[in-house]
């Protein structure tokens, strides 16, 4: 609920306003104590189906007189557990025994009884019920979700209870919250000085549902708009305040999905560096590496799921490595069937690679069907975290960051820092005298090849989380990836990171300005003239090398 | 068999017919059996959509055939895969036709493909039956259009958004993948909403390439314009497997129905398939037929389809079968074709043109699908259903009745005083 559930309810919320409006009278200015009276099994019939109207009719009134079981028919609706034949309503239990709604009492519906509906009103008219009876809860939990669902629907007529509720609030942040709530009830009073006190109070608030209602106050006053101008002002100043507030959580939206794009795309490229930018060697079988990382997950997948159940939200920690070593286990047999007798001699191996690629292609197709895998998330995965009223940021792509950012460490560690790092190094930069000295070299090209391909298979699981797996995968990648480490210059890692994320950046601002379509064509476009001008990329190696 | 040329996918579904020993003989002379071309993408970006409705084909043809075929002769099924390469769909369109000499076409899902085969089929003077909802603008006698046009599907569901059960929406996204279906649509609706007096402030139009899979920046935008006034609805044409990443994303940035509903128009059953619909509840798709129908009519098609895909294997569907609108159209598409084949005594197109007018099919959506007698549409109720939680869909709302289609929509001032009659070569 409160992983998943942050956006508040508007819509319920407007519907909150009616329904706490009605409640009002009955629950909280009579002094008389709840009178719970029994619900016949029409009344309960009549909540379960029929017109939308009707049904929040006989909803409201079951409310208002306080029934015990309307809480529970209302959940049970939510959850879609009422069944409905021609008089009576159902409610199913976990355990598929039935019980007739009104009176709680075990019931077996008959086989003609069918699903009772509820639509995205009736739904809000629900959630509005449970709102109201939880505004009273000894929870603050559930008092918080209440006034959630009050925020956005309040108006003049429920004060009396905003301000008992406030009135009876003890926790202070609740309290600040039910204050706002106030405030916006009053933003459409009748009186003048009230609307002005609320439109100041509104200036400090950031909910993004807020800036619609100052926004419709602001229409002309013909078309029912703010008439005074001392509150006009006010409302507009509010409202000027709280844009500049919400543009900078849209800009952090920019800017990290810029951060999340340019990380699948140092994903999908830091395997090229190696491969292309290290060796030379003009991989066009680079995507299909990634797809055999993104079916390896899926295979890891199924693996869970058909023996090890319990355990499934984590499948994705040993996919990690099956992805790892299947796609570098195709990379070594691809490296030492092929490509090393093809060295030195670019355009053989570029068509040989594409040919590979393809055949990889109609491999996956005849293995898997031509048709996309469903890859699940994870639960931990699933949802996101709201850092700001307007933005909400998604686990997935927060891991596959946080990912992109181990891969991308433990790439440099082991080009800087090992033995085999030190010897591609090596042979990248002097081959004859590599092999003067004693390494095997082609024993290292094989490797080398292999630890890029397997950083491809990396990247396969992490957008397996993302977007789609299909034996088409790799194809939407390799220019992307050719486009990242030719962009950031040939032969070493920082430039691939460099120009990952600056072309996801300038990608994410570019769409939000033009579409995703202009977008793509511009940063093509850009690329094109920018490589014009510096064939070496953005960070041209300087230095002495043999094979330059 | 026959010794012409098949592709090798043909030859593996005829073998595994043969296997199962239904009704059909082991060897059929050419002359014996009528030839049925079928043309969707089984790969590429729409695979997703429409895989299973040459799977539905292959169906309907085992079912007719076990009945003694059409005209005494058996169908036999040529397939071929255009792989959601639009030219390649009119190359494969005439190699069915001129190559292996098929009687008819059951084929294609966007309108980019049926646009790529259409002068192949009024050159060659052939018949297409084209099975999904689509944007109108068009009218071929070679054509049977047995989806939606737009008044079957794309204004009610904008009507219903603004009606006080779909949450009286006053802005409107209407978001779509880029090509004609959703360009067109959105004119009409765009139209359409002029008319209904929603201000051009408060209509935004997105679109995104084929196969975009990076949502981000479109639900920030959404987020952004829902914010700013009154309440917003989504309306979508994004086709394809596109669509996961955009309900993903959805659900992941807590886009709630309640906040700001999405109504699909290209979404089914089978393309929220391993889509995690828990978050999705409330959110929409306009069709003519959902597999949550109920009646006897379309629980005996979900049977048929449950058998056929455990009989087959089918990769998903023999573990989880669903059924969803397009492959109720093409489902009544083949029988109204071979029963106006059996009328009109030939497969001629031009005879069965003739015949296939007034046909009547039970559909399996529980009512009398009726071929209009001119405009080449079918007669449809409109559902609308919202999402549930196991990704089956709810009919919130549906017509009383079937509705007549009217492919040049009258929102579109041109089309003013056209009729819905293909015009006469």
């Amino acid at each position: 609920m409160i992983r998943k559930g942050r956006a508040s309810g508007r819509e319920a919320g407007r519907s909150a306003v009616a329904m706490l409006r009605a409640l009002l009278g009955v629950l909280l200015m009579a002094a008389a104590p709840l009178a719970v009276r029994a619900m016949t099994a029409e009344q309960a019939h009549a909540i379960a189906v029929g017109d939308s109207e009707a049904r929040i009719a006989a909803l409201k009134q079951a409310a208002a007189a306080g029934d015990a079981r309307v809480p529970v028919i209302a959940q049970a609706l939510l959850d879609g557990a009422v069944k409905v034949d021609a008089t009576r309503a159902y409610l199913v239990q976990p355990d598929g025994s039935a019980v007739e709604a009104a009176s709680g009492q075990p019931a077996t519906p008959p086989d003609e009884a069918e699903d009772a509906i509820v639509n995205n009103r009736m739904r809000g008219e629900l959630d509005a019920v449970l709102a109201a009876l939880q505004l009273r809860s000894a929870d603050p939990e559930q008092r918080r979700a209440a006034v959630k669902q009050l925020r956005d629907g309040a108006d003049e007529a429920m004060l009396p209870m905003i301000e008992q509720a406030l009135a009876a609030e003890t926790d202070t942040a609740l309290k600040a919250e039910l204050t706002v709530v106030r405030a916006r009830a009053l933003i459409a009073s009748s009186d003048a000085a009230k609307r002005l006190a609320a439109a100041r109070a509104l200036g400090e608030e950031t909910d993004p549902a807020i800036r619609g209602l100052l926004t419709e106050r602001l229409r002309p006053a013909a078309e029912g708009g703010e008439s005074d101008a001392a509150v006009r002002a006010a409302t507009q100043r509010a409202l000027d305040g709280m844009n500049d507030r919400l543009a900078w959580g849209e800009r952090a939206g920019v800017l990290f999905s810029g951060l999340s794009l340019g990380s699948i795309l140092m994903l999908a490229a830091l395997g090229l560096a190696i491969t292309y930018g290290l060796m030379g060697v003009i991989n066009m079988a680079h995507g299909e590496l990634i797809m055999i990382g993104a079916y390896a997950t899926y295979l890891v997948q199924n693996l869970f799921r058909a023996h090890l159940p319990g355990a499934f939200d984590w499948y994705l920690v040993a996919a990690i490595p099956v992805s790892f070593f299947a796609a570098a286990a195709v990379g070594a047999v691809l490296e030492r069937g092929v490509i090393r007798f093809l060295y030195g001699r670019p355009l053989e191996t570029l068509l040989a690679t594409w040919g590979i690629s393809l055949i990889l292609i109609q491999l996956m197709r005849s293995l898997f069907g031509a048709q996309n895998v469903p890859v699940e998330n994870p639960v931990w995965l699933s949802g996101g975290v709201a850092v700001a009223s307007n933005l909400t940021l998604p686990y997935n792509r927060i891991a596959i960051i946080v990912f992109a950012g181990l891969v991308l460490g433990g790439m440099a560690l082991l080009i800087a820092k090992t033995r085999l790092g030190l010897f591609v190094r090596g042979v990248t930069q002097n081959r004859p005298m590599a092999a003067c000295l004693g390494v095997h070299t082609a024993r290292i090209d094989t490797m080398a090849f292999a630890l890029g391909a397997g950083v491809a298979g990396l990247a396969g699981c992490a957008l397996s989380q993302v977007g789609n797996v299909g034996p088409d995968l790799g194809q939407g990648y390799i220019v992307d990836s050719f486009m990242v480490v030719v962009l950031g210059g040939v032969g070493q890692l920082a430039g691939t990171v460099y120009a990952a994320l600056g072309l996801g950046v300038v990608n994410k601002l570019l769409e939000g300005w033009a579409g995703a379509v202009l977008a793509k064509i511009m940063v093509l476009v850009f690329i094109v003239i920018f490589i014009q001008k510096r064939p070496s990329g953005l960070f041209a190696l300087k230095g002495r090398s043999a094979e330059a | 068999m026959s010794h012409t040329r098949t592709t090798r996918r043909f030859a593996l579904h005829a073998v595994a017919a043969a296997a199962l020993g239904l009704a059909a003989p082991f060897a059929v002379q050419a002359a014996d059996t009528i030839k049925v071309g079928v043309l969707h993408s089984l790969s590429g970006t729409m695979a997703i959509s429409e895989t299973v409705l040459k799977d539905t084909v292959l169906m309907t043809i085992d079912e007719i055939n076990a009945k003694g075929g059409v005209m005494g002769k058996k169908l036999e099924p040529v397939v071929v895969d255009p792989g959601s390469n639009w030219p390649l769909f009119a190359e494969k369109a005439k190699q069915l036709i001129t190559k292996d000499k098929v009687a008819v076409v059951f084929g294609c899902w966007t309108s980019v493909s049926r646009k790529s085969v259409l002068p192949v089929f009024e050159e060659t003077n052939s018949l297409l039956f084209y099975p999904v909802q689509y944007e109108g603008e068009e009218l071929s006698k070679n054509v049977y259009y047995t989806g939606a046009a737009p008044n079957q599907q794309a204004i009610p569901a904008v009507e219903y958004l603004m009606s006080k059960d779909g949450g009286s929406a006053k802005r409107f996204v209407l978001l779509g993948t880029d090509y004609v279906y959703p360009r067109t649509t959105n004119k009409i609706l765009r139209a359409f909403l002029k008319a209904k007096g929603v201000a051009e402030a408060d209509i935004m139009e997105e679109y995104t390439p084929f196969g975009h899979s990076d949502y981000q920046t479109i639900i920030a935008k959404i987020k952004k314009f829902a914010s700013e006034g009154k309440k917003t609805a989504v309306v979508s044409t994004i086709n394809g497997d596109s669509n996961v990443p955009f309900y993903k994303e959805l659900g992941n940035q807590g886009l709630k129905a309640t906040d700001v509903p999405v109504v699909a128009f290209s979404v089914g059953e089978e393309e929220l398939r391993g889509v995690d619909t828990k978050p999705l509840v409330g959110h929409l798709a306009a069709w003519n037929y959902f597999m949550s129908v109920p009646g006897p009519a379309n629980k005996d098609f979900i049977a048929k389809w449950t058998a056929y895909a455990k009989a087959k294997g089918l990769p998903g569907h023999k573990d989880k079968p669903l059924t969803n609108d397009p492959m109720e159209a093409t489902y009544i598409g083949i029988h109204m074709w071979a029963q106006a084949v059996e009328k009109a005594k030939s497969t001629d197109t031009d005879k069965v043109i003739a015949a296939m007018a007034g046909q009547t099919f039970k559909a399996p959506g529980g009512f009398m699908s009726t071929m209009d007698p001119e405009n080449h549409h079918l007669h449809k109720p409109v559902f609308i259903g919202e999402v549930k939680a196991d990704g089956q869909f709810n009919v919130v709302w549906k017509t009383k009745g079937p509705v007549v289609a009217d492919p040049w929509s009258d929102y579109i001032a041109e089309n003013k005083g056209k009729k819905n009659v293909p015009e006469k070569k």
